[in-house]
C-alpha cells in the first residue's frame, strides 16, 4: 500500500517504475544494431461507422522468413486497437504493456480513458522506447479506435520520437507502405461502407506484398490470411477468413482479367 | 504518566470499535448462481462502489469505511496486474490475494493505532461450481474459506439465517438476484434498485467475468 502522498495513480507504468520493475528496458550503451525479428505492413482508415485495421502476417529477420502467422493486429481494448510494425518482440512487449495499462486504468479509475487520453499514452511508451530504436530496434504503432464520446472512428499515426499525429482519412506504416498508401489514397472516399472499407484494405496489403518481400500476402494453401478488423460502436470484431479469402479471390480474378485484357 | 492496560483489554477495545464501525454500514452479500457468482450490495451511491473488478476471474466487495476498503481494493488491482505482468495471467488467484490482504490487515489491527473498519471479500470464479472460491476477511485479518454464499457487514446474522437452505448452484440470475435482496432488505422493507449494487461473475463470460449490472437491469430482475 502506497502512502497518501506517494501513491502512483491509475497508471501501471508508473507504478511498474515505482516498484522497479523496468518496462520496455533499453538493451545496454553499445551503438550496435541489432539483428531482430521484423513485423512490416499495417494500415487503418475511416469508414461510415468507425475505422478498419489491417496488417499482413509476415515476420522477417534479415532476408528469413521468421513467422508466418503473426498478429500485428490486436484489440488494445473494446473500442481500440493497435498495429505494430517494427520490432517484433519490443512492439509485442509495449502492445502487452499497453493493453495492460488500459485495463489498470479502467480497473482502478473505474471508467475508461478517453480515446485521445489511450493514444497519448502509446505516445509516452513508444517514446519512452527511443534509446532502444537508436539501437535499431524501431517500433512504429498505428493507433485507431472507436471515439464513444464524438461517436466517430479516429486514427493516429506515430514515429519513433513518440511524435503522435491524428489522420483524418487513413494511414499505413512498414516496410510495404508506399504501396499500401498509394491504394488507400486513390481507393478512399468519405463514407465508406463497412465491405467496401475492408476490400480497400486487403487491396492495399495485396500490393504491398506484390512488391515488398517483407510483407506477407493471403496464403490459401496454409489458410492464412491477413488480420483485417473493424472497430465501431459495438466494439472490436475481427473479419473472419472465409470473408477474407472470397475477397481475396476476387482481387485475384480482377487483375487476371486485367492482364487478358492487355495480352 | 505510563498506566498498564493488558493486552487482552487492548484487543478487545479494538475489535469493538472496528466492529462497530462496520455495523453502522449496510451489508453485502455474495452468492453461486447457475451462471457464475452474485454479489449484491445495499448502496445508496451510484459513483462510490462497494464491488468491483479485481482481475479476469476475480472480484472484490467491501463493506464499513469506504476510504478503507478502497485502498484495499487498489492494492488488489496492482499486485493482481503486476503479478499477471511479470508471470502470466494463469498465475493470478483469490487465495494467495487473500492472503496478502489477511495479513495486511493483521498486521494493521496489531500494530497501528485504529484498526480498520471494514470486511471484504475475495470471490473468484472457476470452470465449474466446485471451483468458486468465496473468501472473506475480517477487520482483524481472520481469513474464512465460505462456501456457497457469504454475507458481509452489519446485520449479518439475520441475514445468513434468512439465505441459509435457499441458495444453490442451480439458482437462475433473476431468483438469485431477488433472494439476495429479499435477504438483505428483510420482512418490513423492500430494497430498490436505485439502493443496490448488482454484479456478477460470469463463468462463460471470456477473459474478463466481472460485469456490473446497471440499474435499469436490476429493476427488471426484481420485477
Amino acid at each position: 500500500m502506497f502512502a497518501a502522498g506517494e501513491d502512483p495513480g491509475p497508471s501501471f507504468f508508473d507504478l511498474l517504475l515505482r516498484l522497479g520493475v523496468a518496462p520496455l528496458p533499453a538493451p545496454g550503451d553499445g551503438g550496435f544494431a541489432i539483428d531482430a525479428r521484423h513485423g512490416t505492413t499495417v494500415l487503418a482508415l475511416r469508414f461510415a461507422d468507425g475505422v478498419v485495421m489491417a496488417g499482413d502476417r509476415r515476420a522477417t529477420m534479415g532476408h528469413r522468413i521468421a513467422n508466418r502467422d503473426m498478429e500485428k493486429v490486436v484489440p488494445a481494448d473494446r473500442h481500440s486497437g493497435v498495429a505494430i510494425s517494427g520490432s517484433a518482440g519490443t512492439a509485442m512487449d509495449m502492445i502487452k504493456l499497453f493493453q495492460l495499462q488500459l485495463e489498470h486504468y479502467e480497473k482502478l479509475d473505474g471508467r475508461a480513458i478517453s480515446l485521445e487520453g489511450k493514444a497519448n499514452q502509446l505516445s509516452q511508451m513508444v517514446r519512452s522506447n527511443l534509446p532502444a530504436a537508436m539501437q535499431g530496434l524501431v517500433v512504429v504503432p498505428i493507433f485507431a479506435g472507436y471515439d464513444l464520446l464524438r461517436r466517430t472512428g479516429r486514427l493516429w499515426d506515430f514515429d519513433v520520437t513518440g511524435g503522435r499525429y491524428e489522420e483524418r482519412e487513413f494511414v499505413a506504416q512498414g516496410s510495404g507502405s508506399e504501396p499500401a498508401s498509394t491504394v488507400l489514397k486513390i481507393s478512399f472516399r468519405p463514407g465508406l461502407a463497412r465491405d467496401e472499407a475492408i476490400r480497400v484494405a486487403c487491396r492495399a496489403l495485396w500490393e504491398a506484398a506484390e512488391v515488398d518481400t517483407a510483407t506477407g500476402g493471403p496464403d490459401g494453401l496454409r489458410r492464412i490470411y491477413p488480420v483485417v478488423a473493424t472497430i465501431d460502436s459495438e466494439g472490436w470484431t475481427r473479419v473472419e477468413d472465409p470473408i477474407l479469402a472470397a475477397v481475396f479471390d476476387e482481387l485475384v480474378e480482377d487483375d487476371r482479367s486485367r492482364r487478358e485484357v492487355r495480352s | 504518566m505510563p498506566f498498564y492496560v493488558s493486552p487482552e483489554q487492548v484487543m478487545k477495545d479494538r475489535a469493538d470499535y472496528a466492529r462497530k464501525g462496520i455495523a453502522r454500514g449496510r451489508a453485502l452479500v455474495a452468492l453461486q448462481y447457475a451462471g457464475g457468482i452474485l454479489l449484491v450490495a445495499e448502496n445508496t451511491s451510484n459513483t462510490l462502489r462497494k464491488i468491483s473488478e479485481i482481475y479476469d476471474r476475480i472480484a472484490f466487495a467491501g463493506v464499513g469505511k469506504y476510504n478503507e476498503f478502497d485502498q484495499l481494493r487498489r492494492l488488489g488491482v496492482r499486485t493482481a496486474d503486476v503479478k499477471g505482468y511479470s508471470f502470466s495471467r494463469d498465475d493470478v488467484e483469490a487465495r494467495s490475494l487473500a492472503n496478502e490482504y489477511a495479513q495486511i490487515l493483521g498486521q494493521i489491527f496489531t500494530h497501528e493505532m485504529k484498526p480498520m473498519e471494514v470486511e471484504i471479500l475475495v470471490a473468484e470464479v472457476g470452470s465449474t461450481p466446485a471451483d468458486d472460491q468465496l473468501f472473506h476477511i475480517l477487520y482483524d485479518g481472520t481469513l474464512i474459506d465460505e462456501t456457497g454464499f457469504c454475507v458481509l457487514g452489519g446485520d449479518a446474522e439475520a441475514i445468513v439465517s434468512r439465505l441459509e437452505g435457499q441458495v444453490s448452484p442451480e439458482l437462475d440470475l433473476d431468483t438469485a438476484v431477488r433472494l439476495a435482496a429479499s435477504a438483505l432488505s428483510g420482512p418490513d422493507r423492500v430494497l430498490s434498485a436505485a439502493d443496490s449494487e448488482v454484479a456478477v461473475l460470469e463463468r462463460s463470460a471470456g477473459r474478463r467475468c466481472f460485469r456490473r449490472l446497471e440499474n435499469g437491469d436490476v429493476e427488471r430482475l426484481l420485477g
